[in-house]
Parts: C-alpha cells; sequence; structure tokens
C-alpha cells in the first residue's frame, strides 16, 4: 500500500464581502463559514470608510451599499453575533478609519471575553496606496502615516499575531500599474511606512525585527500569469534583501514575504461576462504554482465583476474555484516546480531590477510621501493606464467578447428576475439610519463628551491613538464622530489627480486628429472653445473611468475642468456655473447612480442651468439607464464603451443639438 | 435662434453689478466668445459696467511663480482669511493649454476646493491659449467683470522669467511665490530680468531649512531696493500645508493697495494696467509695425492713460482702426 501523499495546507479562503446592515452581513458571514470559508474578509461601505455617520448628507445613497455599515459598537457587536472573536482570523479592508475599526473589533471582543493576545487578522491600514487609487483616504498624508504607525505599534505590543497594515499593490494594477511598477511603488510604500514606525521611537530597536515581521502585502495577480508568478517571486527576494538590509532583520522568519491576493478585476468584463470565469481561473495560479511565493490567503472576484455586486450563490461559485484548486488537484503535493528555471529566473531578475530603478527614482524625490503628494506617482499610473486603454481601443491588446470574438449567444446568466447581480434593499439606508438614532438616544452624553475630549488631547499630544479609541468604541462614540474629531485637528485632504500627462501617442492618430478637428470647429461656431466639467458626485472613488475620459477629452480638444473624487452634487453644480462648461459628465460606479443624478440635477435647477445636457458612465444596470435617461440624461456609457473616440463624437454631437447644430459626420 | 443667443449687455450689466452669479457666468463666457457680434456685445457690457468699482473699488491681485510653488494652495488659504475678514472673492486662475491638442485641463480648480460651496467665492479657469505670455487676452475684460460683483479679485498664473509674469502689469498688486531651495527666481531678480513685484512668500516654510535658507536669499537680493513707484517689496514666508503665515501675506497685500490709495495712485494704476494691455494686445496682432504706427510705445502710454474710461474692447477696436490702412 502506497504511503498517503503529504500535501501542503492550503491557504486561507475568504470571500470579500458585506452589505446592507451588519444583522444581515453576520447572516452571510455565517452561511459563507459553514461552506467551508476558513476566514473572513469584510467590505465596509463608503461612509464608514470615509467617516461618515449613515446620516451625513455625504452618506446619501451609500449607506449599506457596497458594504456593511458600522456606525458604532453596537453594529460592531451585531456583525460578529455568534462569531467567537478570540477564535476567527478577520480581514477588515479599513484605512482612513483603521484605528476606529480596530477600536470597535477590540471592544466588542473584550465584551465577548477574549484578549486582545488573542486575537488574529488584518487591518489593511494603508493610506498611501488610497491617495493613488483607492480614494478613501481623509487627511493629508502626513497625520495618515502617524496614524498608519500608531496601529502598528499598538498591535506589535498587545495584539501580536494582528497584521497590522497590508501594503497593498492590489490597487496600483486596478489603476493601471504594470509589474514593476506594483513592485516599485509597494516597496517603496513599505520604506515610508517603517521608517516612520523607526523613527516614532514607539518600538525601541530591539523590538524592530518584530515589527518588520508583522509586515504583510496585499497583491493583485492578473491574467498574464507567467509574469505575474515572477512578480511575486520578486516580490520575495526584494523583501528578503530590504528588510535585512535596511532594516536589520536578522531572522528569515521575519523576513518572510507574507501576502494574500485578491485577482485581477480590472480586465473582467461586461461584455460575456461568463469569460471571467476562466480569468479568475488563470490569475490565480499567478499566485499558487509556485511554493516559494504562494499566497496565504486568497479572495476572489465573482463572473459577474463588471456588472454589478455579487450574490450569494455567484460568490459561492468564486469559492468553490479556490477549493477545487487546491483539493482536486495534486498542486499541493510538490515542491517549487519553478526553482532551477532559467526562464523564471531571467524574467524575475528583469522585473527586480526596473523595480530598484523606479524605486530610486522616488528615493531620489525624497520618498514615497512626497512623490505621492508631488503627483508624480499618480501621473505614472494614469500613463500606465491610458497606454493600457489605448492598446483595448487599437485591438493591440485582446479582451475576448470585448474587442475580439464579440459575436455570442444569448447568455442564460444574465436573465433572471434580479438581472444577474445583487441589489441592496433600499430600505436599508432609512432603517440604519433609525438604528443609529435609537443607539445615540440611549448612550451616556457625559461619557461620550469626556472620551472624545481625550481623544483631541491625544491627536494633539502625538501619543498613540488606540487607546483613546477603545475608550471611545466603550463609551458609545460613533464613527462620525470619532472622524469629524480628528478632521478638526489633522485637516482633510485632496490628491493630485494625475491628470496632467503630455499626450499620448494616439492622440497624434488620424482619428484623434479629425475628431480634434470637428471640436475646434464647433467650439468656434459657439464663440469659445468647448469645455467639459467631467464629476465625481458622493463617496465613490473609482477614478480610472473619469482619467481616461479626461485625458482623451484634453488629447481631442476639449477644455477640462476636472476636480478629483468626492464632490456633493451642489460643489458639481457651481463648478458648472462658475466655468461655464458646454456639457457634464458624471462618473458614478459605486451603485448610487439613481440618487446622485437625482440631486445634481435638482443643484443645476437651483443655480439656473437647467438643461445643460449631462451624461453618465460607469456601473449602471440597463434597467437604471433607462430611468436615468427618463429623468433627463442625454447618455449613459458602461464598461462595454471602450471606443473612447466614439464616446468623444457623442459628447461632440450632444453639444451640438443642445445648442441647435446639425450633428458632425461619422468619424 | 441658437441658445447662444446674446445678452441685452445694460441688463448682464447691472445683474452682474447686482452679483447675480449666473449673470456673471454668463458675462465672463460672453468675454470669452469670439464672434463679432458677440465682441460688440461685450464692448457695450463693459461699458455699461458701473464706473467706481472699475476705477478705484475693490483689489485686483496678481499671483505668480514657477510650477508647482504652491499658488492655489496659498491662493486657497487666502480665500479663507479674507472670507473670514468678511471680503467676497472671485478667482482668475490660468493654466496652460496643450501644445499639441489645443486642449486644456483645467487644475487650479482642485487645490481651492475647499471653497466649493461658498456662494461668496467664485472661480473661473481660462485656458491660456499660446498666445499672451503667461496670459490670456481675456483676463484683463474678465477681471473688469469680476471687479463689479466681487471685493477681491485673484488672478493666478504660471510665471518665472520677465515674459510670463506680465500679470504684474495688469492687476494692482502683484504676489510673487518662490519655491524654497530653487535659485531660479533669486537669479532673475539680480539680473534684473524679473520685475519686482509687490510681495514676495517663499512657500512651504513647513519643510524647514530650505525654506528659511531661500528667504534670507531673497531678502539679501532685494535689500533696500524699491519699484518705479517707490514701493519696497516685502519677502515673507508661509505654509500653505499649515496655514501659517496666511494673515501675513494678506496684511501685505493689503498695505499695497492702502499705499497706492494714500499715495492717489489707484486710479492711475488701473488705468495704466489697461493702457498695458492694450498695447501687449496691439504687439500681440501687429507687432512693432502697429505700434509705430501710433506713434510708438511712450506716445501711446501717455494718450492712453490721458484718456477717459473706455471699455478695453472698445477702445482696442478704435486703435485697430487707426492702424489698418483704410480701404
Ligand atoms: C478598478 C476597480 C476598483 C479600483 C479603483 C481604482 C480607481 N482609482 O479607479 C479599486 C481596487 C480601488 C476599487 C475599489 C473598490 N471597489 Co471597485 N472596481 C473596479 C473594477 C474592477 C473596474 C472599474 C474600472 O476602473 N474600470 C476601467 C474604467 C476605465 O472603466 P469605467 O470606469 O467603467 O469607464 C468606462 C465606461 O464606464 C465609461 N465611463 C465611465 N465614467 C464615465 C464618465 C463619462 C463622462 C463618460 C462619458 C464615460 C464614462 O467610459 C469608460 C471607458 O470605457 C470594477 C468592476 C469592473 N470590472 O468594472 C469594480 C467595482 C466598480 N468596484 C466595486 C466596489 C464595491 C468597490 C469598493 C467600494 C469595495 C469596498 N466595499 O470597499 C472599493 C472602494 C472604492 C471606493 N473608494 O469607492 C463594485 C461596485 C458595485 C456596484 N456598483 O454595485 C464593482 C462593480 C465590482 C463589484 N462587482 O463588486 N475598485
Ligand atoms: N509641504 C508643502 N507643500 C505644499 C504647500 N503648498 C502647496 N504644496 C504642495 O505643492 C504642490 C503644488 O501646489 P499647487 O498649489 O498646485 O501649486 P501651483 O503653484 O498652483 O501649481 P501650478 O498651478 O501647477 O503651477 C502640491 O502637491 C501641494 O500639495 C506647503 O505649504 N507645504
Ligand atoms: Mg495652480
Amino acid at each position: 500500500m502506497t504511503p498517503p501523499i503529504k500535501r501542503d495546507k492550503p491557504w486561507l479562503m475568504r470571500t470579500y464581502s458585506g452589505h446592507s446592515s451588519a444583522k444581515a452581513s453576520n447572516e452571510l458571514y455565517r452561511t459563507n463559514l459553514s461552506k467551508g470559508q476558513t476566514g473572513l474578509s469584510v467590505a465596509f461601505d463608503l461612509p464608514t470608510q470615509t467617516g461618515y455617520d449613515s446620516d451625513h448628507p455625504l452618506a446619501r445613497g451609500e449607506v449599506g451599499k457596497v458594504g456593511v455599515p458600522i456606525g458604532n459598537i453596537s453594529d460592531m457587536a451585531a456583525l460578529f453575533d455568534q462569531i467567537p472573536l478570540g477564535q476567527m482570523n478577520t480581514s477588515m479592508t479599513i484605512n482612513a478609519t483603521a484605528a476606529w475599526l480596530l477600536a470597535l473589533y477590540v471592544a466588542v471582543a473584550e465584551r465577548q471575553g477574549a484578549t486582545p493576545a488573542q486575537l488574529q487578522g488584518t487591518t489593511q491600514n494603508d493610506i498611501l496606496k488610497e491617495y493613488l487609487s483607492r480614494g478613501t483616504y481623509i487627511f493629508p498624508p502626513q497625520p495618515s502615516v502617524r496614524l498608519i504607525t500608531d496601529i502598528i505599534a499598538y498591535t506589535v505590543k498587545h495584539i501580536p499575531k494582528w497584521n497590522p497594515t497590508n501594503i497593498c499593490s492590489y490597487h496600483l494594477q486596478e489603476a493601471g500599474a504594470t509589474p514593476t511598477q506594483e513592485l516599485a511603488y509597494a516597496l517603496s510604500t513599505a520604506i515610508a511606512i517603517l521608517d516612520a514606525v523607526r523613527d516614532s521611537g514607539q518600538i525601541g530597536a530591539e523590538g524592530f525585527e518584530q515589527v518588520v515581521g508583522r509586515i504583510s502585502f496585499f497583491v493583485n495577480a492578473g491574467i498574464r500569469f507567467i509574469e505575474e508568478t515572477c512578480k511575486m517571486r520578486a516580490f520575495g527576494e526584494m523583501w528578503d534583501q530590504l528588510a535585512q538590509k535596511r532594516y536589520g532583520a536578522q531572522s528569515e522568519e521575519m523576513r518572510r514575504f507574507r501576502y494574500g491576493v485578491q485577482v485581477n478585476s480590472l480586465g473582467l468584463t461586461e461584455a460575456q461576462p461568463e469569460n471571467n470565469v476562466q480569468r479568475i481561473v488563470l490569475e490565480m495560479l499567478g499566485v499558487s504554482l509556485s511554493k516559494k511565493a504562494r499566497a496565504r490567503a486568497i479572495q476572489l472576484p465573482a463572473w459577474n465583476e463588471a456588472l454589478g455586486l455579487p450574490r450569494p450563490w455567484d460568490q459561492q461559485w468564486a469559492l468553490r474555484m479556490q477549493q477545487v484548486l487546491s483539493f482536486e488537484t495534486d498542486l499541493l503535493e510538490y515542491g517549487d516546480i519553478f526553482d532551477g528555471s532559467p526562464v523564471i529566473a531571467a524574467k524575475v531578475k528583469s522585473l527586480v531590477e526596473g523595480a530598484m530603478a523606479e524605486m530610486a527614482r522616488v528615493q531620489e524625490q525624497g520618498g514615497m510621501v512626497q512623490a505621492i503628494e508631488s503627483g508624480y506617482v499618480k501621473r505614472q499610473l494614469v500613463t500606465s493606464h491610458t497606454e493600457r486603454m489605448r492598446a483595448i481601443e487599437r485591438g493591440d491588446l485582446k479582451i475576448v467578447g470585448l474587442n475580439c470574438y464579440r459575436e455570442t449567444e444569448v447568455s442564460p446568466l444574465t436573465g433572471g428576475v434580479d438581472s444577474g447581480i445583487m441589489k441592496v434593499d433600499p430600505r436599508a439606508e432609512r432603517e440604519q439610519i433609525e438604528r443609529l438614532n435609537a443607539f445615540r438616544a440611549q448612550r451616556n452624553a457625559t461619557e461620550v463628551k469626556a472620551a472624545l475630549a481625550n481623544l483631541t488631547e491625544t491627536a494633539r499630544s502625538g501619543a498613540n491613538i488606540m487607546p483613546a479609541s477603545i475608550l471611545c468604541a466603550h463609551a458609545g462614540v460613533t464613527t462620525g464622530e470619532w472622524s469629524q474629531t480628528l478632521r478638526d485637528i489633522f485637516g482633510e485632504y485632496r490628491a493630485p489627480t494625475g491628470i496632467d500627462i503630455p499626450a499620448n501617442d494616439d492622440s497624434r492618430g488620424a482619428r484623434a486628429v479629425a475628431i480634434r478637428s470637428q471640436v475646434t470647429q464647433t467650439g468656434a461656431e459657439l464663440g469659445r472653445p468647448l469645455r467639459l466639467l467631467i464629476g465625481k458626485p458622493g463617496l465613490d472613488g473609482h477614478s480610472n473611468g473619469a482619467e481616461q475620459i479626461a485625458v482623451k477629452g484634453r488629447d481631442v480638444g476639449f477644455e477640462i475642468v476636472y476636480e478629483g473624487i468626492r464632490l456633493t452634487p451642489e460643489q458639481i453644480a457651481k463648478a458648472a456655473l462658475e466655468e461655464g462648461v458646454h456639457l457634464i459628465g458624471l462618473s458614478v460606479l459605486s451603485g448610487s447612480h439613481v440618487e446622485m443624478v437625482e440631486d445634481v440635477f435638482n443643484q443645476l435647477d437651483q443655480v439656473g442651468l437647467k438643461g445643460l445636457p449631462v451624461v453618465i458612465g460607469g456601473i449602471i444596470p440597463e434597467s437604471d439607464a433607462a430611468l436615468l435617461k427618463e429623468r433627463g440624461i442625454a447618455a449613459v456609457y458602461t464598461p462595454k464603451d471602450i471606443d473612447m473616440n466614439g464616446i468623444m463624437v457623442d459628447i461632440l454631437n450632444l453639444i451640438r443639438k443642445h445648442h441647435e447644430l446639425p450633428p458632425v459626420a461619422a468619424i | 435662434m441658437t441658445r447662444t443667443a446674446l445678452p441685452e449687455p445694460a441688463a448682464l450689466a447691472f445683474a452682474v453689478s447686482a452679483r447675480d452669479r449666473l449673470a456673471l457666468a454668463q458675462a465672463l463666457n460672453l468675454l470669452d466668445d469670439r464672434r463679432p457680434a458677440a465682441r460688440q456685445c461685450a464692448a457695450a457690457f463693459l461699458e455699461a459696467l458701473p464706473a467706481e468699482k472699475q476705477e478705484g473699488g475693490g483689489h485686483l491681485i496678481g499671483i505668480t511663480g514657477p510650477p508647482g510653488a504652491g499658488k492655489s494652495s496659498l491662493t486657497a488659504a487666502l480665500i479663507q482669511v479674507w472670507r473670514r475678514r468678511g471680503l467676497k472673492v472671485a478667482i482668475l486662475a490660468v493654466d496652460p493649454s496643450s501644445p499639441i491638442s489645443g486642449g486644456a485641463l483645467l487644475g487650479d480648480r482642485l487645490r481651492m476646493h475647499a471653497s466649493g460651496a461658498d456662494r461668496e467665492v467664485f472661480i473661473r479657469s481660462l485656458a491660456c491659449r499660446g498666445e499672451f505670455g503667461g496670459l490670456s487676452a481675456e483676463v484683463w475684460p474678465m477681471s473688469l467683470a469680476m471687479l463689479a460683483a466681487f471685493d477681491v479679485v485673484l488672478v493666478e498664473t504660471v510665471g518665472v522669467g520677465q515674459k510670463e509674469i506680465d500679470v504684474s502689469k495688469m492687476t494692482d498688486t502683484t504676489c510673487f511665490v518662490a519655491q524654497p531651495a530653487s535659485g531660479d527666481s533669486i537669479q532673475f531678480l539680480k539680473a534684473g530680468i524679473m520685475e519686482i513685484p509687490h510681495v514676495i512668500v517663499v512657500n512651504k516654510e513647513d519643510i524647514g531649512m530650505a525654506a528659511r535658507k531661500t528667504l534670507s536669499e531673497l531678502k539679501t537680493t532685494l535689500g533696500r531696493r524699491t519699484d518705479a513707484d517707490g514701493w519696497q517689496a516685502p519677502a515673507l514666508s508661509a505654509s500653505a500645508a499649515l496655514g501659517s503665515g496666511i494673515e501675513a501675506l494678506a496684511d501685505a497685500l493689503d498695505s499695497h493697495r492702502q499705499w497706492l490709495l494714500e499715495r492717489g495712485q489707484f486710479a492711475a494704476r488701473r488705468r495704466r494696467c489697461q493702457a498695458e494691455w492694450l498695447v501687449k494686445h496691439l504687439r500681440e496682432e501687429f507687432g512693432r509695425y502697429g505700434i509705430n504706427r501710433l506713434g510708438g510705445e511712450a506716445v501711446l502710454f501717455a494718450e492712453l492713460t490721458d484718456a477717459p474710461r473706455r471699455s478695453p474692447i472698445a477702445a482696442y477696436d478704435d486703435l485697430r482702426i487707426r492702424i489698418l490702412p483704410q480701404d
């Protein structure tokens, strides 16, 4: 009889989820755990991530939509009801308000009877990449780095099994980064953060190795899975060197590159969405094939990623992909299958060299924080993404079903009453606000006041923010109150948009030139150059689409006003008036498009711009597109509309139509 | 009838002076409009604006300096100070346009975002479309329209050398923002390539040493030099990021206005601004030939600063007719 084959332990399997309310999300988590999921990954809604209570005007339309709303300790307790935190491994995708959500987590664990030392999990807590991609930053870079530092210092001392920060290259790839850029910017971020922890003096030299050992990463894996395998090996080598040389980490254990993964979603398509299943599986290979560089935790998007939020069944399908790979295949039976391959070694070497060169450029500018503040890094990302978009548009970068092999049968997957996506009950927002009000009514106002005064004092003094935050959690402070206290002290920030990049070669192409001449011509007919306002209303931080439209618009001769993410409808209407724009283009991907459009129209009315053409782009289900058009939206664009030149011609013709000029001939 | 039908000039001027925001937006659109009929309408509009504000009212400030020095950030901080002092503020932010496409990304607004909901702050961006140095020909007429409705009008332009700081000739007070650790502006000042602005501020004092060093170098370079009118420019330092030094900067800008007023030079300076705009505009269109046909620069300036108030557009059209050979 052959002895049983020794298999490696599989990675942690998670599903990024949360919606509507703490109670609904708790039920979902418990079902997911019963299906064999081994860890939790909490998605918070945008108000929670950006530090607003559910009843704040900026939260309108966003409460419970893309994640769970957590406004105070009672929500957090409901979220983990019957889930023993002493035994769970919980990953929380939380950044600007990470200290607060961790404080709530610790407070709930304490109420459950668990000690901080037992807690295991991760706070994403990489605020630097928020400025570059993810968009849920609140404060300027300096105080943000301080918050990151405080969480690291606190957990290393009190919650030793916690991963206090997950340095993210994932979101950089989602904003267009190449593998080299991912390596360079993630590691430059690690340097900025570790330097800050060291310089804060909170951890002595002897404990510093421990800090290095607690740093983990959250990376991306794209469809070019061989290159991605090499990228992961490069990450491991570079981190090992950095930990040893710059931070003097001696033990190999402390220098190990520990990472979790979410595979690429930017390349998942709205067109023929069933093809996304192949993509997701292939992407998973990039982070699992090489044992030496295998992920510690994996979460996968669902086949309907580009359509809207996944339903439980969609998420189950994604979880099963991981289970099939780890339990049915022989992947976990072998050592590293790439060791000794010269092809792999050469590719790894070239990635390392490219990344080192870019890291040197960042260091020359004074480091990652400075390179972010000056807009340098963001411009590099927008440049890469622009090149990617142009390659798709030209057809050089093939995406099956999107720019080639487009003929298709009708998909049975997108039929059905829910058109294949999850719809959050619109009552969720109102109910959450009711719960919040009830919570406020029953808490002890004096205790809350004292806890907030203590928080203010701590923030000013520079002492570690965690103990004061945990006190706030117990006292019944709300997410909005905690954040506003720090907003008042640290101030707020707006990150560079990165769109001020030189024109791409394609803008010299025949079609772009032809469009440009029509744009100029129409400008002359109307008396002045054509102006577009690209607006991102609400808390949505998805900026890729807006950036690409802005750059393209500039390249075909429009004057573009774009102020970045998170504007109120009022600010958008005000800017449209002051800037004398000919058309407004909104971009909304977070699902709050109906509310946002309604509010923008109301505001336009108020400033006297009723009738100004408005178009919208983003994740907009077909049924909503019809509704928006009824309300007066002139055109709706979604991810399948990759012909950016075509969009520009449309916009030009909408402006012409508004001024009663005939459309230009097809270009 | 297309929807870009021209407004009635007198009614528009009335509404602008009554601070109707929509009217001001329409007026700025009109001043940007190059069609001949629009130009006539714009001239009539400017003519119809009440004279007081344009000759002696408000404060027209230029803020200039190298790219990325923090002009927009300082402007944002100044807006907050002025608003606290009860002043209503309008901004004209000039950005370069793309040499390839002629399109433009108007990015200064982003940094002034904090005023995004304040109805007593009005921000218009302008693409400097290649011509007119770092300025845009529309800046002067637009400033006049804004002065009719706001207490402080600030024009932001990128500028380092001589040509680019032309904004200083078309404002009451010019503020130059210096970048710490960049010797360029000091060199330009020393060599006399750059005219002395009325206020110099080294921004980003939060970064420490480099800013202090630049400030002391600037102070040495300026010494006791004064401009042609006898004003001695103060050199300050500030941080838009921390909000430090902003009150002092606002005070320094206002001292220059007071100084002009006390010496009775304020109205003359405004006339001079218009004369500068006219001459620059003529030079752009006709070169030295045009200026010579009108008797040369000195004669022309004397004539223009003495002439009774006219709208810049009407005045320009008159000069043009005198240059162009009649058929
Ligand atoms: C990339 C991405 C991200 C990146 C964003 C990077 C960035 N800076 O933009 C990162 C990783 C940061 C991210 C984060 C999140 N994401 Co995301 N993300 C995506 C993803 C994969 C692609 C979006 C994208 O950038 N596409 C590329 C651009 C170029 O395409 P586009 O925006 O669609 O634009 C095209 C058209 O729509 C149109 N268009 C768009 N805007 C405009 C404007 C005008 C004027 C015009 C004319 C045209 C136009 O033209 C473009 C050209 O084709 C989508 C899913 C998908 N595949 O579409 C999810 C998705 C949008 N994300 C989603 C969610 C939930 C989130 C999070 C909120 C999760 C959470 N709970 O934390 C976070 C937080 C983000 C935040 N702050 O708001 C959901 C939204 C669900 C919904 N609407 O119901 C999606 C749909 C995924 C999903 N199925 O769950 N995300
Ligand atoms: N450290 C520091 N950075 C600042 C300060 N003021 C502005 N900055 C940064 O400098 C960069 C440029 O600021 P802007 O205000 O856009 O500068 P600008 O001169 O208007 O730039 P352009 O209009 O592009 O020429 C931004 O990244 C700001 O965050 C300051 O006081 N201190
Ligand atoms: Mg600026």
